[in-house]
């Protein structure tokens, strides 16, 4: 019997597992796929949003700001790289210059410290590949970048450290009362909670149509991307939005953490809610969107397309609440962004609810917040050599895009919980991640996956269970 | 700190080439660095024949003529460091490298780059759709398939008829395997006639030019391509397309020279081979910096490498013996349908009496001619039959011809034969 069931190992679902795994309960978070961080999680803007954009008095205004303040503890807490890059919202026309007005007196009334209107020199000054065209901007000091897959692997890790438990490939297909509990069931599998904690992403309604009568409806938007090379990573240092519109904040360009460049999203409403495709049209406008901001950008440097799915609530703002008529079931459900920025507010906002309800929240003492992680190319040349002397697997490159070695490759799939696939070990990692997207080293790391899991090579696969790369031996 | 008197990264055909020449011209401490543990570079993957013809006058595997360079750099004893990679160099030639006994702080007197190239991959075509396992670009199928042993799918569609692309169609067949079609995306093959022959034709692969893929559909593992005509600009031609059901796709859509180190290190770049600029010597913006291979422009046949890396290690010993050139830079600058040149500056007094220039087209002619101009007048043409992007043009030309150049050299195609 655990006290708290979690469904959903996205940033939502793992944030909260770490909260909780600070108090003496017995904690089990369940994901239908093979891996945490593959659902939204992993394929969004990795921006953290100041907090201007949400409106007053909603929960999401509310846990933008707090979130947004928590992540330099966290970041270093957890080894995720995280920068204060800040942001521009850049207006073109006497319109939007009002526009961005409104959003800087939003903001204040979020309760949003640094935002200031920069004049068009002031803009061009900061942004030198800036359109000419632009007529002044919002600036936002607190906005930042994070690798958010790496942000949700470590929220997993620490959880886990501290003694919660997991299953992956349980997909949660029905939930029970039973005398008092939940019985949350897969297949062919079922464990028993007291507290159930919908965090289950795009899904979030069906899961609550589980256990209540259904009270809202996710609607999927997803919204496609271009990755750009690293050789493009000093075309700008901040993150760069048009101005908002009504269906969202438009498409962006942005540095990443790891220094590449990311354009987009341009999104299509796709009621397939897994369907994360990306289709011509749309990339399309992706690009044109971006060289509105920064004419001279191409996507001749592209090094990866890929596309996220927004959980659009039909209440417009996140549900984070008991289910009616399910007590001790929380959905947190609707998260779309800020989700990523608000995640450790909302850990925090559901433990609140929880102790509400009636868990008890005993600190354990031996709790530890900290992950350790530094990758190889990290290191100073003396902490280069010492760790190579002590384990040779650091001096061997695999990667030679990023630079990653079969050490930190080995650590990846050793972690808990470790890599099994290709994937896994690139949003680890980043073996895989750069300009060659795995090409020259995607055979070794297959093979270091193979040899440290033991197993065939052939049952390695990039990602999702059928994903297999090999079909046979050759002649 | 390590010193040694010239220093190759890369230890490929041009590297080896390169260090057996700067050794024979009388330097003694040269070295190789290689990231692989075993030399010869992308030689070591390609099983069929088709290498030498022009430098050993006889038909070789990829490895026989890797294999005939390592012997030869033995035999020279050139000191080689394999499985250490080469992360960053600088402009006074410093070398950071590492391997699994640490990390390598090296100082050289001249550096030859010799790193190659990489396969363009998917996104780099943008094509759109799912992102399901089974799609590689041809260079990993095959080191897949004739290095590891493995298989990588078993009913196939390629996309780009470079030469990569057509062996691996061939391979695929040999090793059971179905090959659906290899897509052409414009109306020209830019690989070799003869692969076209030898691993189409006689395999009764369809090779549909002007097609192009416009969807890659799977959510695991590909389950089919959506693939389409396209017109002249190759945009896609709404109607056409066909739904092919398969399991695997192989790419072979390009490589672009691997330069990261050459950027590193201040290097100026051309856009357009996406390798540093080089003058006659094969030198860099960076005196005595060095670049010969594919890291300068790719190559289709091993023998150009073999000769331009010759070039290449001769002058960075020339270079570190002390010899200089005191001659005006003239750069060589394309048009007419003449999408680059190498090298992109001659100097006078150090060109050799023949010098080598190699050149692409971007379009196929039948009858063509190449002139070379210099401030309005000519200095020779050369009349030229069966030009295609696919196949680099090597073309000496005399030293005695540019006594009295200056400024830019002018290098234009009059289609259609001679005046
Ligand atoms: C295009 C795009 C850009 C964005 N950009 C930003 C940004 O820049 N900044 C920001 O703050 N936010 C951003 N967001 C929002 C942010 O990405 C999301 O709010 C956040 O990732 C949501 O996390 P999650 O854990 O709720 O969902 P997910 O990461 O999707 O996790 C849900 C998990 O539930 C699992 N699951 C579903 N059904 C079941 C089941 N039946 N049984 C078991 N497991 C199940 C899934 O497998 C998945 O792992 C963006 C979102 C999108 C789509
Ligand atoms: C798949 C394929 C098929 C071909 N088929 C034919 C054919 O049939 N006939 C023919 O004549 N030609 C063929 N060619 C062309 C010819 O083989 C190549 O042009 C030639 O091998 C290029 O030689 P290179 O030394 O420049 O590059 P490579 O052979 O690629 O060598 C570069 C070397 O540098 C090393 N290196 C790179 N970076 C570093 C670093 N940082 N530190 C240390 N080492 C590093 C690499 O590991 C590699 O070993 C083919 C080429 C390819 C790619």
């Amino acid at each position: 019997m655990y006290d708290v069931a979690i469904i959903g190992a996205g940033v939502i679902g793992t944030a909260i597992a770490r909260e909780l795994s600070r108090y003496n309960l017995k904690i089990v978070i369940l994901d239908k796929e093979n891996d945490v961080s593959v659902g939204t999680s992993k394929a969004n803007s990795g921006i953290i949003h100041a907090g201007f954009d949400p409106e007053e008095n909603t929960l999401m205004a509310k846990l933008n700001e707090e979130g947004n303040k928590m992540f330099d503890t966290i970041s270093e807490e957890l080894s995720v790289p995280f920068k204060r890059n800040g942001s521009l919202v850049v207006a073109f026309d006497d319109e939007q210059l009002e526009h961005i007005n409104k959003l800087k007196q939003r903001g204040i009334n979020n309760g949003i410290p640094g935002l200031k209107i920069l004049s068009k020199e002031e803009l061009l000054k900061k942004e030198k590949s800036i359109s000419q065209e632009a007529k002044g901007a919002l600036f936002a000091e607190t906005a930042g970048i994070i690798d958010p897959m790496l942000l949700t692997i470590s929220f997993m890790e620490n959880a886990v450290m501290n003694g919660a438990e997991y299953f992956l490939n349980f997909e949660v297909k029905s939930i029970k009362k039973e005398d008092g509990n939940y019985r949350v069931a897969s297949q062919n599998n079922s464990v028993i909670a007291k507290y159930v904690i919908n965090a289950a992403g795009v899904f979030a309604d069906k899961i609550h149509d589980m256990v209540a009568e259904p009270a809202f409806k996710i609607n999927t938007r997803r919204g496609q991307y271009f990755l750009l090379d690293k050789e493009e990573g000093k075309v700008i240092s901040s993150t760069l939005f048009p101005c908002p519109s009504k269906i969202g904040k438009g498409i962006l360009v942005a540095p990443t953490i790891h220094g590449n460049v990311i354009l987009g999203p341009a999104s299509d409403d796709i009621p397939e809610r897994e369907d994360v495709g990306t289709t011509e049209e749309i990339l399309n406008k992706a690009r044109t969107g971006a060289r509105l901001l920064i004419p001279k950008i191409t996507t001749r440097n592209n090094i990866r397309n890929f596309s996220g799915m927004r959980a659009e609530p039909s209440t417009d703002d996140f549900i984070i609440k008991e289910a009616a008529g399910a007590p001790n079931f929380i959905d947190v459900a609707g998260i779309k962004s800020p989700g990523l920025t608000a995640a450790p507010a909302i850990s925090l906002y559901v433990v609140s609810i929880l102790k509400e309800k009636g868990l008890a929240l005993n600190k354990k003492e031996s709790f530890n917040p900290i992950v350790k992680r530094k990758f190889f190319i990290e290191m100073t040349e003396e902490e280069q050599s010492v760790l190579i002397k002590k384990n040779s697997l650091y001096g061997r490159i695999i990667c030679r895009c990023e630079n990653i070695t079969e050490g930190d490759i080995v650590d990846a799939i050793s972690r808990k919980p470790g890599a099994t696939t290709m994937d896994g070990v690139k949003r680890r990692c980043r073996a895989g991640m750069g300009r060659c997207q795995g090409g020259f080293c995607g055979p070794k790391v297959q093979q270091i996956i193979a040899r440290e899991l033991n197993k065939p090579l052939e049952e390695i696969v990039l990602e999702k269970k059928l994903s297999y790369i090999l079909t046979g031996k050759s002649k | 700190m390590e010193k040694y008197d010239i220093v190759i990264i890369g230890g490929g055909p041009a590297g080896l080439g390169a260090a057996i020449e700067a050794k024979k011209q009388g330097i003694t401490k040269v070295l190789v660095i290689e990231r692989d543990i075993e030399l010869g570079g992308i030689l070591q993957q390609c099983i069929h024949n088709g290498f030498g013809l022009h430098i050993f006058n006889e038909e070789l595997t990829g490895p026989e003529y890797a294999q005939r360079f390592i012997d030869m750099a033995r035999e020279e004893n050139i000191d080689i460091l394999l499985d250490t990679i080469v992360i960053s160099i600088s402009k006074d030639k410093k070398i950071k490298a590492m391997n699994t006994t640490g990390v390598l702080n090296i100082e050289a007197k001249a550096i030859v780059l010799a790193m190659g190239c990489r396969e363009k991959t998917r996104s780099s075509i943008a094509i759109p759709g799912d992102r399901p396992a089974g799609v590689f670009t041809a260079g990993a199928a095959q080191r897949y398939i004739n290095i590891e042993g493995y298989m990588v799918g078993k009913k196939v569609i390629v996309l780009g008829a470079g030469d990569i692309g057509m062996i691996m169609a061939r391979r695929i067949v040999l090793e059971g395997g179905e090959v659906l079609a290899v897509l052409a995306r414009g109306s020209i093959v830019k690989g070799l006639t003869r692969n076209i022959v030898q691993c189409l034709d006689h395999y009764n692969i369809p090779l549909l030019y002007n097609h192009n893929i416009t969807k890659i559909t799977g959510k695991e593992r590909v389950e089919s391509v959506t693939v389409a005509q396209t017109d002249e600009k190759k945009e896609v031609i709404p109607g056409t397309e066909k739904v092919y059901e398969c399991d695997t796709v192989l790419l072979s859509v390009g490589l672009i020279p691997e330069n990261e180190l050459s950027r590193i290190a201040g290097i100026e770049i051309d856009r357009k081979t996406s390798g540093p600029f080089v003058n006659e010597s094969m030198e860099t913006s960076i005196p005595g910096i060095f670049a010969c291979g594919n890291v300068v422009h790719v190559h289709d046949v091993v023998d150009f490498v073999t000769e331009e890396s010759r070039r290449a290690g001769a002058n960075a010993a020339r270079f570190v013996k002390g010899e200089k050139s005191e001659s005006e830079s003239m750069n060589t600058i394309v048009s007419g349908g003449i999408t680059y040149c190498v090298p992109h500056r001659i100097r006078y007094s150090a060109m050799p009496d023949k010098l080598d220039l190699f050149m692409r087209v971007e379009n196929k002619y039948d009858k063509a001619t190449i002139v070379i101009n210099n401030q309005g007048n000519e200095l020779v043409r050369f009349k030229k039959t069966n030009l295609t992007p696919g196949e680099m043009i090597k073309q000496s030309v005399k030293k005695s011809l540019f006594e009295k150049a200056k400024g830019d050299i002018e290098i234009t195609l009059e289609v259609g034969g001679s005046k």
